[in-house]
C-alpha cells in the first residue's frame, strides 16, 4: 500500500544564521555574548501545507533559499519545526519519529556519506541499521551498484570518489532498504546530461513499483519530466500547485518576451499592452519589461517599429517559450536562477 | 528501542576500529609509554626519584590512557561527522529514536577505553619491571572503578564532541584537556597538594582525580589516596551528569 505525505501550516523560523558555529556549544556561545551580534530570525517555511498522494511523483520546485530543503528536513524528522504538523502515512514525524524513518528513504542536498567506508559497505551497512538479514543486503547492494554503475568502484573507500559518483551513491543508499517514500533533494545535481536520464528511468520505476516520490529540484525539464503534480514554493509559501502542464496552461499567452530598453518614453507600456496579442506588460524597474503574449517571433518586428516610433531605445530581447520558468517568474516577479 | 538498529551501529564502529587498528594503538599508548619510561626508568634509575614512585605513577597513567582514550574516540569522530562530512546523518536517518546513536557512541568508547586501561598496565608494567609494587587488592572495586572511570571519559567525549566546532579542537586541548591531566592527580597523590591548599580544593571538579585516586586506592592502597566511597560517589555523579549534558548537546546538534 502507497504512503502518502501530508504537512499543514508549517512554520520554521532559524534564529541564527547557517554559518558553522552557531548551534550550540558552550564556547559558541560565549562567542555569541561577546560580539552581541544581532540576533538574526530567517523564516524558512511560512505557513507551508501540502499534500503527496499515495504513489505519485511530486515536484518541489523553487529559488535558492525558498525552503525546500527546509521541507524535506521537517518530513523527514531533521528539522524540528516552529510550528505546524508533518505526517508521513499515519504517521506524525516528529512523535513517531522511528516509525516515520523505517518509512523512508533520504538523498540529502549535501552529499553525507560514510568516509570511512567502501562503497559497498555503505550500502550494507545502511541496510543493517534497517535490520535486513545479511544476505539480503548482499544481493540488494550487488543490485544497486550494478543499476548506478558502481560495480567496478564498489571495493573503494568514497574519498575518493568524484561528485556525481558519491551522488549516485547517495541514491542507490536511499533504496537500499526499499523505503515506501523517497525524498531526493535535487538529486541532479552535478550528474552528467546521460546519469541524468539514467536517474529519470531509475526514479519511474522505482515509483512504478507503487512508492511516493518527493524531490526538489531547480531543472525545469526534471520537473516536467518527472513530476505528476508540482508545487511552486518562496519564501516559504506555495505559489502554485498543479501538474506541470496546467501550470503551463496557465501562464497568460503562454510566450515570454523580455525587453530591455535604454530609455523609456511614457506612454511606451501602453502602446506594447494595444499590440495584437499581448496579453499581460508588466514594467521591470524603469529599464525593461516583461511582455505576456500569445506569439513570440512574429511580435518582434511590431515591438521594434513601435520602440522607433516612441523613441524607445531598444537594447535587448529575449523570447522564450511557455516553460515553468516563466510561470515561476510570472508569479514571484524574479526569475529561478536569480 | 530497536536492537537490531542498535548492534548495527555498533558493528560499524568495531569495523571502522579494526580498519584504522594501527593508527589507534599508536596514539592510545605511545603517550603513555613514553612517559613511564622517561618518569619511571630514567628518572627513577638515575636517582632523582625514589624507586617507590614507579608504583606510585601506574594508577595515574591507567587513569590518564583511559580517560583520554574514551574522550578521543568519542569526541574526535562526533566533531568531524557533524561538521566536516556529516556522515553522521545516514544514522540519524535510521530506524531509532536518536538518543540511542548517542548512547551507542559512548559503548564504543567506554569499550575503546576499557580495553586501553587493561592493556597499559601490563605494558607499563613492562617498561617499569622490576620494582613496581601493585596488585589488585580489591577486584570488584577495581572492575568498578575502571567501568565508571571508562563511562565518564566517554560521556566527557560525547558532551565535549557535541559542544564545539571543528575549529576549536585546539582549544579544548588547550582549555580542557591539558589543565585536566595536569591537575589530575595522575603524576602525584591528591595529598601532595597539601601545601597548595585552594589548588587542593578546585581539583575536585576534575574528575581524573577521582579516577587517579580510586585506581591507587584499589592497585596501590599503601600510598594515601582520597576515601573509596568519596570516589565511588563522585565518579557516579560525573557518569550522570555528562551523560545528561552529553545527551542534551547531541540532541541540540542533531536536529536543527
Ligand atoms: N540550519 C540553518 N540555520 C539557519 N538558517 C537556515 C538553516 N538552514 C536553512 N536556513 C535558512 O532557511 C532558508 C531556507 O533554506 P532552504 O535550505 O530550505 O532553501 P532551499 O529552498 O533548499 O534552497 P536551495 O535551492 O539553495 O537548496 C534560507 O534562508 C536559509 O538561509
Ligand atoms: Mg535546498
Amino acid at each position: 500500500m502507497a504512503v502518502g505525505v501530508r504537512t499543514q501550516d508549517l512554520r520554521k523560523i532559524y534564529n541564527s544564521a547557517p554559518p558553522a558555529g552557531a548551534t550550540g556549544g558552550f564556547i559558541a556561545r560565549a562567542d555569541a555574548k561577546g560580539s552581541k551580534a544581532p540576533k538574526t530570525e530567517i523564516a524558512a517555511l511560512n505557513g507551508l501545507s501540502l499534500e503527496v498522494l499515495p504513489g505519485e511523483i511530486f515536484g518541489l520546485l523553487g529559488p535558492n533559499g525558498a525552503g525546500k530543503s527546509t521541507t524535506v528536513g521537517v518530513l523527514t524528522t531533521r528539522v524540528r519545526p516552529t510550528t505546524g504538523q508533518a505526517w508521513v502515512g499515519d504517521h506524525h514525524v516528529w512523535q513517531e519519529q522511528a516509525a516515520v524513518k523505517h518509512l523512508i528513504g533520504v538523498v540529502p542536498q549535501r552529499p553525507n556519506l560514510d568516509f570511512s567506508l567502501t562503497a559497498r559497505e555503505i550500502l550494507t551497512f545502511h541496510a543493517a541499521y534497517f535490520g535486513i538479514p545479511a544476505k539480503q543486503r548482499d544481493e540488494r547492494a550487488n543490485g544497486l551498484l550494478e543499476k548506478f554503475k558502481l560495480t567496478d568502484r564498489a571495493n573503494q573507500m568514497v574519498r575518493g570518489f568524484s561528485g556525481g559518483m558519491m551522488q549516485r551513491l547517495s541514491i542507490a543508499r536511499s533504496m537500499m532498504h526499499d523505503p515506501e517514500v523517497l525524498f531526493l533533494d535535487e538529486p541532479s545535481a552535478g550528474l552528467d546530461p546521460q546519469t541524468r536520464i539514467l536517474l529519470w528511468e531509475i526514479i519511474r520505476e522505482y515509483n512504478q513499483a507503487g512508492k511516493t516520490i518527493l524531490l526538489t529540484t531547480h531543472y525545469m525539464e526534471e520537473a516536467d519530466a518527472l513530476c505528476n503534480r508540482l508545487a511552486i514554493i518562496d519564501h516559504g509559501k506555495m505559489i502554485a500547485l498543479d501538474t506541470p502542464q496546467n501550470l503551463k496552461a496557465s501562464i497568460p499567452g503562454g510566450y515570454l518576451l523580455r525587453l530591455h530598453f535604454g530609455s523609456q518614453p511614457p506612454g511606451l507600456m501602453d502602446a506594447l499592452q494595444a499590440l495584437a496579442g499581448v496579453r499581460e506588460v508588466r514594467a521591470n524597474d524603469g529599464t525593461g519589461a516583461d511582455v505576456y503574449a500569445d506569439r513570440g517571433g512574429s511580435l518582434i518586428p511590431e515591438i521594434a517599429s513601435l520602440a522607433a516610433t516612441t523613441g524607445a531605445d531598444l537594447r535587448d530581447v529575449h523570447i522564450s517559450e511557455p516553460s515553468l520558468e516563466n510561470l515561476f517568474l510570472h508569479h514571484t516577479g524574479r526569475s529561478l536562477r536569480d | 528501542m530497536n536492537w537490531k538498529t542498535f548492534l548495527a551501529m555498533l558493528a560499524r564502529d568495531a569495523h571502522v576500529a579494526r580498519r584504522n587498528a594501527f593508527q589507534l594503538v599508536f596514539q592510545t599508548f605511545l603517550q603513555p609509554l613514553l612517559f613511564v619510561f622517561v618518569f619511571g626508568r630514567v628518572m627513577v634509575g638515575s636517582g632523582y626519584m625514589p624507586n617507590s614512585y614507579k608504583s606510585l605513577l601506574l594508577p595515574g597513567i591507567i587513569a590518564i590512557t583511559m580517560v583520554f582514550t574514551g574522550i578521543w574516540a568519542v569526541a574526535m569522530p562526533l566533531i568531524a561527522e557533524f561538521q566536516w562530512t556529516r556522515e553522521i546523518e545516514d544514522r540519524l536517518l535510521a530506524p531509532i529514536d536518536i538518543s540511542w546513536i548517542a548512547i551507542e557512541k559512548v559503548i564504543a568508547g567506554t569499550i575503546q577505553a576499557v580495553v586501553a586501561g587493561l592493556v597499559v598496565i601490563p605494558m607499563a608494567w613492562i617498561v617499569l619491571h622490576p620494582g613496581v609494587d601493585i596488585s589488585i587488592h580489591a577486584p570488584l572495586s577495581f572492575v568498578a572503578i575502571i567501568l565508571l572511570v571508562a563511562i565518564f571519559s566517554a560521556c566527557g567525549g560525547l558532551a565535549l564532541g557535541c559542544s564545539i566546532n571543528q575549529q576549536h579542537i585546539g582549544l579544548m586541548f588547550g582549555m580542557v584537556i591539558t589543565p585536566m591531566i595536569f591537575f589530575g592527580c595522575a603524576y602525584y597523590p591528591w595529598s601532595a597538594l597539601d601545601n597548595f591548599p585552594v589548588l587542593q580544593k578546585i581539583v575536585l571538579i576534575n574528575p581524573l582525580v577521582y579516577a587517579s585516586e580510586g585506581l591507587r586506592a584499589t592497585l596501590v592502597p599503601q600510598f594515601p589516596h582520597l576515601s573509596g566511597i568519596a570516589v565511588f560517589v563522585m565518579l557516579l555523579f560525573f557518569d550522570v551528569l555528562l551523560l545528561v549534558l552529553g545527551l542534551r548537546q547531541f540532541g541540540k546538534k542533531a536536529i536543527s
